[in-house]
């Protein structure tokens, strides 16, 4: 089939409307990776684009000797790890239980969660809470802050709801208790559910600056994303450099520039994800689909 | 016992006689037995009822002047007194048209930019171009908005950045701009990035719809003559409308969310001064109220007053779809 000459306009000024996007995506990331790269006073000069003009690894020296740096780091890490697995645990097993026929009050419960998806009590309301529960400043509220989500144990209930009965009346011939049927036989089966709730919410508490910014007062508890918060608004001002000491030492020492130090930052907080993304893509995409049939 | 007996016409299964209580047959007896999986559901339903159900009471303290050190209880009650307050704050009006302006903008440009960016993916025949494509512009929606907001400065700085450069290369502009120094181009700024952020990711959703549609319309199309960008709107637009319609529906009971975390990233924690006429939303307001000034029933009573519109809009939306026999919400 011989396609017209207005297909054929229309097919070019897609693939240049495509390629900006792709540029305009990729560019930000890729010249901050450069920055981060290049020597401080000379990014200053200007330039500096797609491939560093005088290559050091001075920047990331200087943010790898930080402490505070690498406590948000581990802070970060420990927040992502046991948050999941927290929040996927309690979610699961809560999803399982509401999946189940005849069970007495499900209606009930239902409703209580339903209603949580359309109406909250506020950040005020739930700020004085914290604080009265003494759960303020605390690692504990980092870790059970939504641990129990709603929309994912939707998603849960229904891929549990659809397992065929016999698959648990086997392991009931075995013996297992009903917790027992949902350890060792839902559960191993629930693999790319678990994967792709588990990851966006691993994302999510893996970005997550506010919520340690508004609970968490003291600075050796906050984790890198709040920290960066701090390092960029710091702008030129050297003020919360005091209290960063090998940021404060280089830069009177004059060898890096702030915004050389910012994006090096930058680009430990966000490596991370870019380098799981491409493996786990798959999973990624799959999560913005149940998302969609969660609204 | 006394034996009744079924009445005719009714399933012996679904008959429950009336007034007998058989062991085993009542709420609790079946709570009882069915113990561990309601052990597994208790847990998050108390999780529920304390962090979301106490603050939903908790709002109350709209209604009180609140006292952090006194406590709920011993709070006085002032009644609407805080949302007089907020009617005749100075701030009230900008409030209201950033908030609604804001939402609009990014529903007017932000809620079309994923379908077109699908309906432009659908086009592309060549996997590996797509794909690259694909791969490239999902990435922002999993990168933090910090991080983000790090991009943003970066790209929009006076000295070298790279919008300002190309601009002057382009004789656009005559000399750099400071961009997030001029209130007018807020919004502007604030739904370009939003855009960026989750155009690609948002195009997931539209080009699996789309992937859905049966092939043998566009070849009955074809064979009748009908250009591409004909089947575009003729096939392609009204397959996925259903899909659209839902989202739409989402994002007009959004429209009180005119967005939090890119405002306070992109002002500075609200400290660009010169921004903040522009920049101040009903969100980012309880928050400096609430958090950052301890005006607490303050706070919560413009918190709830936005909550309450959020709730009816989308009532309002649902209805109104509903009406017209398109997707429902519920």
């Amino acid at each position: 089939m011989k396609s017209s000459r207005s297909d054929k306009i229309m097919h070019g000024i897609i693939y240049v409307l495509l390629i900006f996007l792709a540029f305009i995506t990729f560019y930000p990331f890729w010249n901050s990776l450069v920055i981060s790269f290049n020597n401080g006073s000379d990014t200053a000069l200007g330039g500096v684009t797609f491939w560093p003009r005088s290559f050091t690894f001075e920047n990331y020296n200087i943010v790898f000797k930080e402490d505070n740096i690498f406590r948000a780091y581990m802070i970060t890490i420990l927040r992502t790890v046991l948050g999941t697995a927290l929040s996927m645990f309690f979610t699961s097993l809560f999803a399982y239980g509401l999946s189940k026929k005849g069970i007495v009050f499900k209606k009930f419960y239902m409703i209580i969660c339903i209603i949580t998806m359309y109406f909250t009590g506020g950040l005020i309301p739930y700020f004085i809470l914290i604080y009265q529960m003494q759960l303020y400043n605390t690692f504990t509220f980092l870790l059970i802050h939504g641990m129990v989500n709603v929309f994912n144990m939707i998603i849960f209930r229904t891929f549990f709801a659809e397992l065929p009965d016999g698959l648990e009346e086997s392991g009931r011939i075995d013996g297992c208790s009903n917790f027992g049927v949902f350890f060792k036989i839902v559960l191993p089966i629930s693999g790319p559910v678990m994967a792709t709730l588990g990851l966006f919410t691993a994302v999510g508490l893996w970005n997550d600056w506010f919520t340690p910014a508004i609970f968490i007062s003291d600075q050796n508890l906050i984790p890198l994303q709040t920290l960066l918060v701090q390092i960029i608004n710091a702008g030129a001002t050297a003020s919360l450099m005091s209290n960063l000491n090998s940021y404060a030492q280089s830069l009177v020492q004059n060898t890096v520039t702030v915004k050389a130090l910012q994006m090096a930052t930058m680009m430990i907080a966000t490596l991370p994800i870019l380098m799981i993304y491409p493996f786990l893509q798959k999973f990624f995409v799959k999560g913005a689909l149940v998302g969609s049939l969660k609204e | 016992m006394k034996k009744e007996t079924i009445p005719s016409g009714v399933p012996a299964k679904a008959y429950k006689p009336l007034g007998t209580k058989a062991p085993g047959t009542g709420v609790w007896s079946r709570f009882a037995r069915q113990w561990d999986y309601q052990l597994m559901i208790l847990p998050s339903i108390i999780f529920i009822l304390i962090f979301s159900y106490i603050p939903m009471w908790g709002v109350l303290m709209a209604f009180k002047e609140y006292n952090l050190f006194e406590g709920f209880a011993a709070s006085p009650w002032v009644g609407t007194m805080h949302f007089r307050m907020f009617f005749e704050s100075p701030e009230f009006w900008s409030i209201v048209r950033n908030t609604f302006g804001i939402s609009l903008l990014k529903l007017l440009i932000g809620f079309p930019a994923p379908i077109i960016l699908a309906l432009m993916l659908n086009e592309v025949k060549n996997i590996v171009f797509k794909s690259i494509v694909q791969t490239v512009t999902y990435i922002p929606h999993f990168i933090s908005w910090v991080v983000v907001s790090g991009l943003v400065f970066s790209m929009l700085a006076v000295d070298n950045g790279a919008v300002n450069e190309v601009l002057v290369k382009m004789s656009l502009i005559d000399k750099p701009i400071n961009w997030l120094s001029i209130p007018e181009y807020f919004w502007g700024i604030l739904v370009s990035v939003g855009v960026w952020k989750e155009i690609g990711f948002g195009s997931i959703v539209y080009m699996a719809a789309i992937a859905g549609i049966d092939p043998a319309m566009y070849e009955a199309a074809s064979i009748d003559g009908a250009s591409k960008f004909k089947q575009i709107f003729k096939i392609t637009i009204p397959s996925i409308a259903p899909v659209i319609t839902i989202f739409l529906l989402l994002g007009v009971g959004n429209i009180l969310n005119a967005g939090f975390e890119d405002i306070l990233l992109l002002t500075k924690n609200l400290n660009n001064g010169i921004l903040m006429p522009y920049a101040q939303t009903v969100d980012t307001y309880v928050y400096q109220m609430g958090i950052l000034n301890q005006r607490y029933s303050y706070a919560t009573a413009a918190g709830l007053l936005k909550s309450v519109l959020s709730v009816l809009l989308l009532y309002v939306a649902n209805t109104i779809s509903r009406r017209f026999g398109k997707a429902s919400l519920w």
